[in-house]
């Protein structure tokens, strides 16, 4: 469960964090470039990792270069720390780093994450690093790479736009929920994806460093800490984050992002945090949602 | 015959040379632009007439020469001198492109206001009922049915995606617009009403335009004055009428004499 003082130490067969010191300096200087020039997509040499693109390589890769032995790692799938990707991925630093883990947010020195930002506010203390699978956010409507550089380097962000536009004129509203594209440091239009939406504002003047690494494409970027990330949209369509007509059936929260959960196949039905570590905390202070209150009852 | 009054150009390109390894594109061009006119660039193909248009709107670096454009009330400035910043700013606000294939110029994955509206966006509009009033008012001046607004371009027939190039190209009411064979690619039956629509819309919008076409009809119907190409070079410059009435060179007088055949 949370951090305890007998933390193993990391499997000798094994470099500290798997990649080998030259690697790792190389990653660092990506990872310095991209904090000098908040929301740029960065090239570097993506490694082999021992484990399949898809399962996070380039946030692990990230995770690897700025791991020290006194750091206490997090990680999470989809906001919960039990999923087989979250569970894999701290295991293979609890043994090629051997350093502690924890599934407390407020504990971790380093979270680890794909698709949620926690939902207690990160501190400065703190580094968020996101496995990125798509960091260009032009690419849907202008698979050119050599195109979408000069499109970055000149600002032409007009295009992102076209997109929400044609989600309006398609839908009645901006449809898009998750990679949500946003404006970083007033400068580049970068991808938060995969997180949804509801998770946007967070990113903007987070006190943690947030670092994103995609594997596959090969790219680090960043939002140092305090930065302004704005999500774009239109005077007349507001960007909004999404809502629940419901609170959490375990922790009673009116302000999380929610998971639907079938429970049996008569159409039952639960909402609970996806944030696992938040819904269960909450619980632990006393907090009750429609299906703890019985039982505490 | 009154021509376009002749104060300061528009553009004017000088020396202007474009060689691929040891064929020539175009030599030793010479022409300037007057604000407000139209001029046809005639050739057969393989005459140059392309690879001078792409020289002039940025679409291709010269091999020397140089090509000088007024942009606002401004100093004339070399383009080529520019930064690639100050050029594609400069394409997407004065300047615009109808290209022969409509595909080359539109995006066809969208619909059909999202690629009127594009143009609008990327010089910085952020209000959704504001764009899509524009794009609708558009599709109506280029004659496209408005309750196709949410269409892709790929469900248009080639005179429909031809007219929302139109549109997608003078929505932002650019200064100067290059037109390449504009209704090269359509089917004649339909080649008479958009080269229409064209013409009302350029005398409208008060357009300086250099149209390039191997359709000396195409020539008359639009253009101002004429310069006609042969093997990479102007071999003659004159009004439209005066060519067509009355060419000088052995070259026009062939060109002219075939339409009249024709
Ligand atoms: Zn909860």
């Amino acid at each position: 469960m949370s951090a305890s003082s007998t933390a193993p130490r990391h499997d000798p067969a094994y470099n500290f964090a798997f990649l080998d010191e030259q690697t790792k300096r190389m990653i660092r200087r990506a990872i310095l470039k991209a904090i000098a020039i908040p929301g740029y997509q960065v090239p570097f040499a993506s490694r082999e990792m021992p484990m399949p693109y898809g399962w996070g390589t380039g946030g692990v890769q990230v995770t690897a270069a700025i791991l020290g032995p006194d750091d206490r790692l997090k990680v999470i799938d989809q906001g919960a720390d039990d999923t087989t990707n979250a569970v894999s991925i701290r295991e293979f630093f609890r043994r090629t780093a051997g350093v502690e883990t924890t599934e407390r947010t407020d504990k971790a020195t380093i979270i680890q994450t794909r698709h949620r930002i926690p939902e207690m506010a990160l501190r400065d203390d703190q580094v968020l690093v996101y496995q990125v699978p798509i960091p260009e956010p032009l690419r849907f409507l202008e698979p050119r790479e050599t195109e979408t550089r000069t499109m970055h380097a000149l600002k032409e962000y007009g295009l992102m736009h076209v997109k929400l536009y044609e989600d309006i004129a398609m839908h009645g509203h901006i449809a898009t929920t998750y990679a949500y594209p946003v404006k970083v440091a007033g400068r580049y239009i970068t991808d938060p994806s995969p997180t949804p939406k509801f998770d946007n504002p967070k990113m903007n003047r987070m006190p943690a460093l947030q670092l994103f690494g995609a594997g596959r494409e090969k790219r680090i970027y960043a939002i140092p800490p305090y930065t302004d990330v704005v999500s774009l949209d239109f005077e007349d369509h507001p960007f909004t984050v999404q809502k629940w007509d419901q609170p959490c059936d375990l922790c009673g929260a009116e302000d999380t992002f929610l998971d639907e959960m079938l429970t049996d196949d008569q159409g039952g039905r639960l909402f609970i945090c996806s944030d696992s570590d938040h819904c269960n905390r909450r619980q632990t202070a006393g907090h009750h949602g429609s299906m703890t209150q019985d039982a505490a009852e | 015959m009154t021509g376009p009054i002749k104060d300061d150009a528009l553009l004017r390109a000088s020396g202007l040379a474009k060689i691929y390894g040891a064929q020539i594109g175009c030599f030793d061009v010479g022409l300037e632009l007057w604000p407000g006119e139209v001029l046809a660039v005639v050739g057969e193909s393989g005459s140059g007439k392309t690879t001078l248009l792409n020289c002039l709107a940025g679409e291709l670096t010269p091999t020397s020469g140089v090509i000088e454009y007024r942009r606002g009330n401004g100093p004339m400035r070399n383009i080529l001198e520019m930064t690639e910043a100050e050029r594609r700013t400069l394409q997407r606000t004065e300047w615009g492109i109808v290209h022969q294939n409509p595909a080359d110029g539109l995006r066809m994955t969208v619909s059909a206001g999202a690629n009127v509206g594009e143009r609008l966006m990327a010089v910085g509009a952020r209000n959704y009922g504001d764009i899509r009033s524009t794009a609708l008012e558009w599709l109506a001046r280029v004659e496209i049915d408005t309750g196709r607004i949410d269409c892709r371009p790929e469900t248009f027939s080639g005179g429909m995606r031809q007219r929302l190039q139109i549109a997608r190209t003078l929505v932002t009411r650019p200064r100067l617009v290059f037109m390449d064979e504009p209704t090269g690619g359509l089917d004649v039956s339909v080649q008479a009403r958009v080269l229409d629509t064209l013409r009302g819309l350029v005398a409208e919008l008060g357009l300086s335009v250099i149209l390039v076409t191997h359709d000396l009809g195409v020539a008359r119907l639009l253009a101002d004055r004429m310069v006609v190409m042969k093997d990479g070079q102007i071999v003659e410059d004159g009004l439209t009428d005066q060519i067509l009435e009355d060419p000088q060179h052995a070259y026009s007088q062939l060109l002219v004499s075939a339409i009249l055949q024709a």
